[in-house]
């Protein structure tokens, strides 16, 4: 077990690898020549020569990606072109409201389409099993910019039940914060519940035909009992996986729902760098999000072994 | 000797595209078709429909409501909203059709690459993963961010994130037919290799191909109207749903209409190009289709 989690955090390795030689050469391909944008408009061409010696851009390709891994690796992602602050300190300042909207999200649509698949499946055929799927079908093409503003219109503007934009850290309060992040967490999760409850419920339809069902309620188990311990717990395995499949459409939804709220999350972040051209800062915020994608497709990984004792490595 | 009359078949052998025809022309899917076609139709004859040019400026009727004049009001450079959004249809089925038709293209070529030469399929499917490990919203941003927001970089942006999901289709596959009795008795053959990759491999990866297409096409013109609406995709001059989007944000308090004309279709749009998808599905990947 520990020689599999082991092995399954080396195989992260080489994906993180190819992302950061992806994102190498993307700033190498960005018209501009960086040392000239670092030493300012009214810099000599000596200057920019000093300026370009003393960022190692004069080195060849191979050592500068090498030396570049390096500093990541000892947390220095650079220095931003535009405020010239550690990029890496830009980005830690700007997690909390992300990882609160991505959080609030998860937690929200695993409580909410779970129980929905479940009923659909429970229910299969019925009117309930249709307007689930409805919704599903719905949900997943809803783009969440519209649905943002469509919740935005009906409960900010005219119910005014919640704040139409912005965020408050949890230092204001839990309330406030709280308050806030109903309307970025509905908007957002939208596509993620669809996406959970359809596999939610095909799964388990798999399942409910099984023979090990048949048997479990021929011993006397109540119907209850049939659909959450012996149904839910076998169809988990695709459940999981889709979690963790949807984390990209996740991260895609931070960056535009953060638009909308004008949440000061990574999110917005990244739009504010490509319209600032602060390659150094796109940089460091695609590597965290795919650094993010890939540890929460790690711990589906891993969760596999806890939810179904018969995977062992 | 008694000679036989030669026996005509009435019935006509179906072709496989009517299949296809009937999924998409029958029972609710009809709907979505229609509204599709109609969509398209739409952006054909923008020309026609557009009652005046949706670049042209009123500064004297700015924001103004729906009338007789300006079907859908009016955006805040008094340019008129139903022919901008008559035109959007125009740019977003262009860009969404075009980047779609880009990624499939690609994938297929270096999906087909990777699952018939094994010594290039390590080093493809590692920087696949690598292409999947950065969500698609933040590539594309990222790309625009290169070389700046024109019409090629933005379909460069929106098609290059789709490139891996048709290349791990396609080598799948590809792989699974490597072990069938036929495609060994065509190597046994000596085939060569383009040969039996024309003949015997890629016509079995248009099933799944062509239901794929329709989910690239949703996402693509899904992920334009995203890159417009946070500002960095096509050129604001470009009317596209996502361009009026994120001019109407500013006042969308006043205004709701701004966001939800063009919102309204594009969602309705990306909602039958899904359902197309998954009927397409049934039909053509009926494993596939049980799964989900």
């Amino acid at each position: 077990m520990a020689r599999y989690i082991f092995n399954r955090i080396l195989a992260t390795i080489p994906v993180m690898a190819v992302v950061a030689l992806i994102v190498f050469f993307l700033l190498r391909l960005s018209t501009g020549d960086p040392a000239a944008i670092m030493a300012g408009d009214a810099a000599s061409p000596s200057q920019v020569e000093q300026m370009r010696h003393q960022m190692g851009l004069d080195r060849p390709i191979a050592v500068q990606f090498f030396v570049w891994i390096n500093q990541l690796l000892s947390g220095d992602f650079g220095l931003s072109l535009h405020s010239k602050i550690p990029v890496w300190d830009m980005i830690a300042g700007r997690i909390g409201p992300s990882l609160a909207l991505s959080v609030s999200t998860i937690a929200f649509s695993i409580v909410v389409a779970i129980p929905l698949g479940v009923i659909a499946a429970w229910a299969n055929g019925s009117l309930l099993d249709r307007a689930v799927m409805s919704f599903s079908v719905i949900g997943f093409s809803a783009p969440i910019f519209v649905t943002g503003y469509i919740l935005v219109f009906c409960f900010s503007l005219k119910l005014d039940w919640f704040p139409v934009q912005g965020y408050h850290p949890l230092s204001d309060g839990p309330w406030p914060f709280l308050h806030g992040l109903v309307l970025p967490t509905l908007a957002l999760s939208t596509i993620y519940i669809a996406l959970i409850s359809r596999i939610t419920r095909s799964s388990l339809l798999e399942i409910m035909g099984e023979d090990f069902i048949r048997t479990a309620r021929a011993k006397g188990a109540t119907e209850l009992s049939v659909v959450l311990r012996h149904a839910l717990r076998n169809a988990s395995i695709p459940i999981v996986t889709i979690i963790g499949v949807g984390a990209a459409f996740l991260i895609s939804g931070v960056v535009v729902t953060e638009s909308v709220f004008n949440i000061p999350g990574l999110g917005r972040m990244v739009v504010e760098a490509v319209l600032a051209r602060d390659y150094p800062l796109i940089q460091g915020l695609v590597l965290v999000f795919s650094f993010v994608y890939v540890v929460i497709n790690l711990v589906v990984d891993l969760l596999y072994t806890i939810l179904d004792p018969r995977i062992t490595y | 000797m008694q000679s036989f009359e030669p026996v005509v078949l009435e019935q006509r052998a179906e072709g496989p595209w009517s299949g296809l025809f009937r999924a998409v022309t029958s029972g609710p899917i009809a709907i979505a078709s229609l509204i599709l076609l109609a969509i398209v139709l739409i952006a054909v004859a923008a020309p026609i429909i557009a009652t005046t040019d949706p670049l042209l400026i009123h500064p004297t009727e700015r924001l103004r409501p729906g009338s007789l004049q300006h079907w859908f009001g009016t955006d805040a450079l008094g340019r008129d909203v139903y022919a901008r959004v008559v035109y959007g249809a125009r740019t977003s089925l262009i860009v969404g059709t075009f980047a779609a038709a880009a990624s499939i293209a690609f994938g297929l070529v270096i999906g087909v690459i990777a699952g018939y030469f094994r010594m290039a399929d390590l080093i493809i499917m590692r920087v696949m993963d690598g292409v999947m490990a950065i969500p698609s919203i933040v590539l594309a941003v990222a790309l625009v961010a290169i070389s700046g927001a024109s019409l090629t970089t933005v379909l460069v942006a929106i098609a290059v994130p789709e490139i891996p999901r048709v290349v791990r289709l396609v080598r799948g596959v590809i792989l699974n037919l490597r072990g069938e009795p036929y495609v060994e008795a065509a190597i046994s053959l000596g085939t060569p290799a383009p040969l039996l990759l024309i003949r015997h491999m890629i016509p079995n990866t248009m099933a799944p191909l062509i239901v794929q297409s329709s989910f690239v096409l949703a996402s693509a013109i899904l992920t334009e109207a995203a890159l417009s609406f946070l500002g960095v995709g096509l050129p604001p001059e470009i009317p596209s749903w996502g361009n009026i989007m994120s001019e109407g944000r500013k006042y969308f308090q006043l205004y709701p209409g701004l966001i939800f004309i063009p919102g309204a279709f594009l969602a309705v749009t990306v909602l039958s190009v899904n359902l197309i998808g998954d009927a397409l599905r049934d039909v053509l990947d009926p494993k596939m289709a049980k799964r989900l």
